[in-house]
């Protein structure tokens, strides 16, 4: 098993464009790794370099604490799943995993051995003889992931593997993708778009936009603390509410109004005021939760900071009720217990949670504080 | 108004039909002609309808046709020139074919700088007349020592042929998917690896497509067969020429005709045992996973 160095990294196109802006990122031996964000991020480049299939500008990869920018992929000890599973067509089960083996001269028997050792782990055992197209989705998925499985690389590299799967199939692949993680204890990096599988399985995650890193850490310190609001609204369902407030500074404390049909509330925020300062009486950008946003019942008896709001949208989930108002003019999201939920049109007291809240800077979306 | 219009549609049906199969019996007559004849006894070619079909059938005009019918000095029939053909056509066709394939292959999925000016100057060769290459290539024939064999026939085959034969193949490959490329290439299997053991098992198709155009497209050459070729080189084309234009005597119509019609049986079988695929394959799309 092993770790992976990637140290700033840059990638230019020959036409001029820079898809990757300098990207550090370190993960160590059994890590998950899970590189997220809208198309165009330069996710999907990445990966590709890492496995050796688009050059390096600039910047060194190391795999294992070896340098491979000019090795070729078959000699990085690496294995790829793809999003379009990629099984060869013209091969049986069989013989797409063990195609690897082939290449690499495994003897017959010992090949055979890690076939029926995989396609077990995989339950595929019985699909064994069939080829990639007569199976479903979700077996074509299986295939592809024994194909990686069966090489034993040092790192798996995994590019959106489960965007061709309908929804319920993809939550199912996604928890068996993190048991096997957790079974072979390898060093996987994953690219998604989806927030939710980056959330669920990473071990790190790194939000990436436009070629940069914008936030790299475990997915808890993500959602807490976001590093700027793109990070903040793309991770999370549903997103953070971004309300713009004035910031107050009396003394130490920093205070913000926010105002819901005619009424108003003043909300102390614990946020240190020195930060502030310069931002006093200036528009800046609240973020907040929807969970921070509740019913009374479910406050739990934190400092209670209520205002009476009219609710404009009602969107029941099971476990919880989405509903929605207007707070400063924007739509605001606040997950609430469902028997507490009133209905459209009428008026409800919620409970604001400030202690997670953060604040940015709506000129350029850094965290102010 | 609307029995009028029924009939109008009726009308129209018919039109339609009378047209279909005019135009059919204007296709099919020829060869029904050619092979009717091929079968009557010059007397009953002289007296006779030429629409009938034969009254006594005869087949020595097809036997002499193959064996002994003159084409010039000699008189050993078409089949010396039919395997002159066999002897040509065979290797000009694979050997075209598979180098289609590999420059399709290079040009779908091996993008190297210039590629894609490479590809658009090979595709002017679809575009250049035969008669233009005449002279050049005689001379190049003649430096390599090739003037007048088959296997100078064969090269200026698979010269002319490959531009066709790539553009087929690249347009074929540009449809197998990048990642099953990327996939091989991470289990480390390498160019020449991937095209024959991916690649190539998933292009039946279009071989099929590409071994029945060649195959029709040199089997019926007669420009480079009569200029490049010469004595016992000469493919059936010319071979059919020159027994038409053999005039010793009477004009034997019947064995003309039984020649015609062996100089166009293997393209004739070559459509009928593959004909179906060379429409699937035309029209066959990417190859899904």
């Amino acid at each position: 098993m092993s770790s992976l160095s990637i140290r700033s990294i840059r990638k230019v196109y020959t036409n001029g464009v820079e898809v990757l802006k300098g990207i550090d990122i370190e993960i160590k031996d059994g890590q998950f790794l899970i590189l997220v964000g809208g198309s165009g991020s330069g996710k999907s480049t990445l990966l590709n370099m890492v496995a050796g299939l688009e050059s390096v500008t600039s910047g060194e990869i190391l795999i294992d604490g070896k340098v491979v920018n000019d090795l070729p992929p078959k000699d990085r000890d690496i294995a790829m799943v793809f999003q379009s599973y990629a099984l060869y067509p013209s091969m049986t089960v069989r013989e797409n995993i063990a195609f690897g083996l082939n290449v690499k001269k495994v003897p017959k028997a010992e090949q055979e051995e890690i076939v029926a050792r995989v396609a077990e782990t995989l339950q595929i055992t019985h699909l064994l003889d069939r080829r990639p197209a007569q199976l479903s989705g979700g077996q074509r998925q299986r295939v592809a992931m024994g194909r990686a499985i069966s090489r034993k690389p040092s790192l798996f590299l995994f590019d959106e593997p489960l965007s061709n799967l309908d929804a319920k199939l993809r939550v199912e692949m996604r928890a068996e993708i993190k048991l096997l993680h957790q079974r072979l204890k390898a060093t996987i990096v994953y690219v998604t778009h989806d927030q939710i599988e980056a959330m669920t399985m990473g071990d790190l995650i790194a939000v990436m936009k436009d070629g940069v890193v914008q936030q790299l850490g475990t997915p808890q310190e993500i959602y807490d603390n976001p590093a700027n609001l793109f990070v903040a609204g793309f991770i999370g369902s549903p997103s953070m509410n971004f309300i713009t407030v004035k910031p107050l500074i009396e003394g130490n404390e920093v205070f913000v109004a926010i105002e819901n049909a005619g009424k108003s509330l003043r909300l102390a925020l614990p946020f240190a005021a020195d930060k502030l300062r310069s931002y006093a009486g200036r528009d800046v950008i609240l973020g907040v939760r929807p969970e921070q946003i509740t019913d009374m019942s479910s406050a739990h008896g934190d400092v209670g900071q209520e205002l009476g709001c009219l609710i404009d949208l009602v969107e029941p989930t099971g476990p919880d009720t989405l509903l929605t108002t207007r707070l400063n003019g924007a739509a605001v999201t606040c997950r609430t217990h469902p028997r507490e939920a009133v209905l459209p049109g009428q008026t409800m007291q919620l409970s604001f949670n400030l202690s997670k809240a953060a604040m940015f800077d709506p000129a350029n979306g850094e965290r102010i504080a | 108004m609307t029995p009028t219009r029924n009939n109008r549609l009726t009308l129209g049906r018919v039109v339609v039909y009378l047209l279909l199969i005019l135009f059919a019996v204007y296709y099919i007559v020829p060869l029904y002609v050619t092979l009717s004849t091929s079968f009557k006894s010059l007397d009953e070619i002289r007296s006779g309808n030429l629409l009938a079909l034969p009254h006594v059938w005869q087949f020595d005009s097809w036997a002499k046709a193959w064996s002994s019918a003159c084409t010039g000095v000699t008189c050993d029939g078409m089949q010396p020139f039919f395997w002159n053909s066999i002897k040509m056509v065979i290797p000009a066709v694979l050997i075209s074919t598979f180098l289609g394939a590999f420059n399709g292959y290079v040009f779908a999925h091996w993008r190297f700088r210039g590629s894609e000016a490479l590809f658009a100057a090979l595709l002017v060769g679809c575009f250049i007349p035969f008669q233009v290459v005449i002279l050049p290539m005689a001379r190049l024939l003649g430096e390599f020592g090739l003037a007048n064999t088959t296997t100078g026939l064969v090269f200026v085959h698979v010269v002319y042929g490959t531009a066709f034969t790539t553009l087929f193949f690249r347009n074929y490959y540009i449809g197998v998917p990048e990642e099953l490329i990327k996939a091989a290439r991470i289990d480390g299997a390498g160019f020449f690896l991937i095209f024959r053991k991916i690649v190539l098992p998933i292009s039946g198709p279009i071989f099929v497509v590409c071994i029945i155009w060649q195959f029709t497209q040199i089997w019926n050459d007669f420009l480079f067969g009569i200029v490049f070729a010469s004595g016992d080189s000469q493919p059936i084309t010319v071979g059919l020429n020159n027994l038409v234009n053999t005039s010793t005597g009477v004009k034997e119509y019947n064995v003309n005709m039984a020649a015609a019609v062996i100089a166009a049986l293997p393209t004739l079988l070559v459509y009928l045992v593959a004909g179906r695929y060379f429409v699937r394959g035309l029209t066959a799309g990417a190859v899904k996973g």
